[in-house]
C-alpha cells in the first residue's frame, strides 16, 4: 500500500490487488515497533551498524545505509499521515529499546504499532483515491517479451479468472512462514511472491535465513513482543537463572534474536527448559506498564495460553517468525525481470543478511515500499503500452481446471503441507546438520511430487478455499525447497543459519549472498558479492 | 477432548438453502473456534468457507456467530464455551448479505467507513517534525484505534437489525458502531483539523443519533473499543458545536431541559 500510495503520488495508473482485504495484511501482526534514529545522541549510521552487524555483516551496505538514513523522514511522514505513536512527556515520538540495538530507538503505538501502520497507510489510499482489489488472488505473473506485464489472478468471489494488464507489477505479498509448523506468520503468508517471481525466471536471494523469534507461545506458536523484553523482562531457565548473562553479557535479553533463540534452544537441548520451553517472566514491570504497553500480549497469554501474566512467568520458546531471503531487488525495488519489482518481507534487498533487528521490518515494508512505488511508476512512465495475450488466462483456467476435476485422495493439501510443514521444524530449524538438510531437500522433492496429483473437494468457484490453499501449497513447496537447497550449500554458520558441523562464520568462502533460480528439476544455486560500504566484517559479540 | 460444532452452511451455487451441518471431532485442549474450523476444513470437509488470517484476534477476518452472539473465532476457546462438550453453534455474521458458508458480503460495512471521511485532515502546513500531543491524548486515542474492523459490532446491532428487517437498502442504513468508532477518532485527535465537518456530517440522518443505545457493540467487541462510549461522547461533542438542527440533539437538549425545570423524568 505504501507503494501504490507512492505510485498515486507520481501521477500514474495504480491499483492494488490483494488476495484479502488489505487491513487483513500480515503487517497488522507486527507488534513491538518500528526504528529510526530520531533521538539527540542517536545517528543513521550507529543505526546502520547495529543492522549490519545484526545481519552478522551479509547485509548489503548500501541498501542499510538508505534503510536507516531515510527512516527518520518515513516516520516523521506516517506520524503527521495519523499514527498515533506513543509519546513522551514532552508530547514527542517516545522510542523504546529493542535487540541489537545500541540507542532506544523503537518507536510504537503499545503493542499493536503494525496494525496501527497499516491502517493509517490504508486510509492514506482512501484518501488518494486509489482502487483496490479486494480477494483477487494471484496465480501468475505475465511475461511476455522478456519482461513482466501483468499478472493473472482469481477474483475469489465469482472464481473467474482475468489478466490484469500492467506496465510494471510490484509484489508486496509479505513472507512464507507457512513453510514451517509451527510459525508466528498468519495463514495468509504463503510465499506467493516469491514463488510467483521465482517461477517468472528472477532470482531468489539468502533464502536459508530464517528467524525464529525468541518469545513464542508453546502451543498455538503466536508471538509475544520482542518490546516484552525492550521493557525489560526476563528470561529464566528451569533453574530460575537468567541465562543469557551467559550467552551475551552486555545485551542479555536485548541480544539480537539469533543469539537469543540459540541461547533459548541450548538451555532446553541441556536440560534448563520447562516442558520444551524457556519462562518469560514480566512481572516485576508492574500491572500498569503492562497495561498501558503491552497489553495485546497481557491478552494474547491469557487468551491462548492460559497464562496470567501479572502473576506469573509465561513458556515461551523460539519460534519461526520471519524470512530474511527474498525476491533479489536493487535499492529501488527492482527485481531482475524488467517490469516487476518487490518491497517487504517478499523482497530480499539485503537490509537484513543473515539476521533481522526488531522494529526493521516495519520501517523495511515503509521505505523500500516507497522507493519501489516510485521506481515502478517511473518505469511505467516509460513503457509502451501492451495488450496482453488471453492465451496466458486459458493457460490458467485450464490448469484450475484440472485440479477440480480431480477427486480429494487419501494425501490432501493438508496432509502435505503438514509433513513439509513438520518436516521443516524438525530439520532446518535453529540449528542445523548436513544430514537433516539433505533429508529435507529429499523430502520437499518427494512432497512435490505428490502435490502435482493431488484433488480438492470443493468443486464450486466461488470462495473455494480449498482450490486457492491447493495452489498456496504449491507456492510454499517451491520456498520449502529453495531454503533447504540453499541451507545445504552453505557451509557456516552466519546469523540464523546455524549448523552444527560448521559453526564458525567463513567470511573467506560464504561473505556472499546465494541465488536461487528455477529449473524443472528444481532451484540451480549461484552466488552474488556482498556490498561493504564501511563496515569491514568482524567478530560479532553482544 | 471432543469438540462438537453445528455449521450454518451456505452453497451459492447448488440452488439448495441454508443448512446446519453437525461436526464431532477430536481437538486439544487448547484449541479455539478457528482451530477446530480449520481442522473441519483439513480433515473432514474441504468446501467449508470462511475469512481467517492471523490467529491472534488482530487483523480481524474470523468475525462470526459463535452461539448467537458475534465473536472472533480465534479468540474464543472451545473449551470456555463447552467445559462439557456440549454443541456450539456457528454461524456467519448477522447484518450482511451472507455469501457463502461463513463468508459475508462486507460491501457496505465499507463503503460505511469510507463515509466518515476516515483520514487524518489537519489544518495547516504539516510541522517540521511529529505533531506535539501529550501522552495521555494518545493513550485514549489509542484504545479506540485498537478497532480492527472486524465487523462483529455491526453484525449484533440492534438499530441495524431493526432498520434491515424493515427492508433499508443496506447503504442507506444507520453508519453502525464501528464505523462511528473510526469517525470518533478523528474527531478526538488534536491533529485533526476537520471536526466541524465531520461532527456536521454525523448529526445527520443515519448518524450518531440513531444509536439506540443498547449496548450490545461494547458487549462483544473484541478489542475493548466500546462504540457505544465514542457514539455518546459524539454527541456531547455535537451538542457542544451546536450541531442542535435534528431530532436527537434536540430530544436530548428538552430533555435536560425538562429535568433541569421541573425535577422530573
Amino acid at each position: 500500500m505504501r507503494a501504490a500510495l507512492e505510485a498515486s503520488r507520481k501521477s500514474v495508473n495504480v491499483a492494488v490487488l490483494s488476495k484479502v482485504h488489505p487491513l487483513r495484511s500480515h503487517s497488522a501482526a507486527a507488534q513491538g515497533g518500528i526504528n529510526a534514529a530520531l533521538g539527540d545522541e542517536d545517528t543513521w549510521e550507529a543505526h546502520a551498524f547495529d543492522t549490519v552487524k545484526g545481519s552478522d555483516y551479509l547485509a548489503d551496505q548500501d541498501a542499510a545505509e538508505v534503510l536507516c538514513k531515510e527512516a527518520p523522514a518515513d516516520i516523521i511522514e506516517l506520524e503527521n499521515m495519523g499514527t498515533v505513536f506513543s509519546r513522551r512527556e514532552d508530547g514527542r515520538l517516545q522510542q523504546r529499546p529493542f535487540g541489537g540495538a545500541g540507542f532506544p530507538r523503537t518507536c510504537y503505538v503499545g503493542d499493536i504499532t503494525g496494525q496501527a501502520i497499516l491502517h493509517v497507510v490504508w486510509e492514506q489510499l482512501i484518501k488518494a483515491g486509489v482502487p483496490t482489489y479486494e480477494e483477487w488472488f494471484v496465480t501468475s505473473l505475465v511475461v511476455e517479451d522478456g519482461a513482466c506485464r501483468g499478472v493473472i489472478a482469481m477474483e475469489m468471489r465469482s472464481g473467474q479468472v482475468q489478466a490484469i494488464a500492467a506496465k510494471a507489477v510490484i509484489l508486496a505479498t509479505g513472507g512464507l512462514g507457512r513453510v514451517y509448523q509451527p510459525t508466528t506468520n498468519s495463514l495468509i503468508s504463503t510465499g506467493d511472491g516469491m514463488s510467483l517471481a521465482y517461477r517468472a525466471g528472477a532470482p531468489l536471494m539468502d533464502m536459508e535465513f530464517v528467524q525464529f523469534h525468541p518469545t513464542t507461545l508453546k502451543d498455538s506458536g503466536v508471538l509475544l513482543t520482542e518490546g516484552a523484553r525492550g521493557e525489560g523482562a526476563y528470561l529464566l531457565n528451569s533453574l530460575g537463572e537468567r541465562f543469557m548473562a551467559r550467552y551475551a553479557p552486555q545485551k542479555m535479553e536485548l541480544a539480537p534474536r539469533d543469539v537469543v533463540s540459540r541461547a533459548e534452544q541450548t538451555e532446553i537441548d541441556e536440560g534448563r527448559g520447562v516442558d520444551g520451553c524457556v519462562l518469560l517472566d514480566l512481572r516485576h514491570l508492574g500491572e500498569e506498564r503492562i497495561r498501558e504497553r503491552l497489553w495485546q500480549i497481557n491478552d494474547l497469554a491469557q487468551d491462548l495460553a492460559g497464562t496470567d501474566i501479572l502473576k506469573e512467568p509465561v513458556a515461551v520458546r523460539p519460534g519461526m517468525h520471519y524470512h530474511m531471503g527474498g525476491v533479489k531487488t536493487d535499492i529501488n525495488g527492482a527485481t531482475l525481470l524488467p517490469g516487476l519489482y518487490a518491497a517487504g518481507e517478499c523482497a530480499c534487498v539485503s537490509v537484513h543478511g543473515g539476521n533481522r533487528l526488531g522494529g526493521n521490518s516495519l520501517l523495511e515494508t515503509v521505505v523500500f515500499g516507497r522507493r519501489a512505488g516510485a521506481a515502478a511508476a517511473d518505469c511505467a512512465s516509460a513503457a509502451a503500452p501492451h495488450n496482453v495475450s488471453q492465451a496466458a488466462v486459458a493457460d490458467q483456467e485450464r490448469a484450475l481446471k484440472a485440479v477440480l476435476e480431480r477427486s480429494r485422495r487419501e494425501d490432501t493439501t493438508a496432509s502435505i503441507r503438514h509433513e513439509m510443514g513438520t518436516t521443516m521444524t524438525a530439520k532446518l530449524s535453529v540449528f542445523r546438520t548436513e544430514k537433516e538438510m539433505a533429508q529435507a531437500v529429499e523430502k520437499m522433492r518427494e512432497l512435490k511430487e505428490h502435490y502435482r496429483s493431488l484433488g480438492v473437494q470443493d468443486k464450486g468457484r466461488v470462495f473455494n478455499f480449498d482450490l486457492a490453499n491447493y495452489v498456496e501449497l504449491g507456492y510454499l513447496l517451491d520456498c520449502a525447497e529453495c531454503i533447504a537447497a540453499a541451507a545445504l550449500a552453505r557451509r557456516e554458520s552466519r546469523g540464523a543459519h546455524s549448523r552444527r558441523d560448521f559453526p564458525e562464520r567463513d567470511d573467506e568462502s560464504w561473505l556472499r549472498h546465494s541465488l536461487s533460480y528455477h529449473t524443472p528439476d528444481g532451484p540451480r544455486l549461484d552466488h552474488t558479492p556482498v556490498t561493504v560500504t564501511r563496515w569491514q566484517p568482524e567478530r560479532r559479540a553482544y | 477432548m471432543e469438540a462438537r460444532l453445528r455449521v450454518r452452511r451456505f452453497d451459492p451455487e447448488s440452488g439448495d438453502g441454508a443448512r446446519y451441518q453437525s461436526y464431532a471431532l477430536e481437538v486439544p485442549s487448547y484449541a479455539t473456534v478457528l482451530d477446530t474450523l480449520l481442522q473441519i476444513r483439513d480433515d473432514l470437509d474441504g468446501s467449508l468457507a470462511l475469512r481467517c488470517s492471523c490467529r491472534s484476534a488482530i487483523c480481524g477476518s474470523c468475525a462470526m456467530r459463535i452461539n448467537g452472539q458475534a465473536r472472533l473465532a480465534c479468540k474464543t476457546k472451545v473449551l470456555a464455551l463447552a467445559p462439557d462438550g456440549e454443541e456450539i453453534t456457528v454461524e456467519p455474521m448477522g447484518n450482511m448479505p451472507v455469501i457463502k458458508d461463513l463468508v459475508t458480503d462486507m460491501a457496505s460495512f465499507w463503503s460505511k467507513v469510507k463515509a466518515i471521511g476516515p483520514w487524518l485532515q489537519p489544518v495547516g502546513p504539516s510541522p517540521k517534525r511529529e505533531y506535539l500531543v501529550p501522552q495521555e491524548t494518545t493513550r485514549d486515542l489509542t484504545e479506540v484505534m485498537a478497532c480492527i474492523m472486524c465487523g462483529a459490532c455491526v453484525s449484533d446491532c440492534a438499530t441495524l437489525e431493526t432498520e434491515l428487517g424493515l427492508g433499508k437498502d443496506p447503504d442507506a442504513t444507520f453508519l453502525g458502531p464501528a464505523a462511528l468508532a473510526k469517525a470518533y477518532r478523528f474527531v478526538a485527535d488534536p491533529r485533526d483539523g476537520a471536526d466541524g465537518q465531520r461532527l456536521l456530517a454525523l448529526s445527520r440522518a443515519e448518524g450518531i443519533w440513531d444509536c439506540t443505545r443498547c449496548n450490545i457493540c461494547v458487549e462483544v467487541c473484541p478489542k475493548g473499543v466500546a462504540p457505544l462510549e465514542q457514539i455518546l461522547a459524539l454527541r456531547r461533542k455535537a451538542i457542544e458545536a451546536g450541531y442542535e438542527e435534528n431530532l436527537g440533539a434536540r430530544h436530548t437538549l428538552e430533555f435536560e431541559k425538562t429535568v433541569r425545570e421541573s425535577a422530573w423524568l
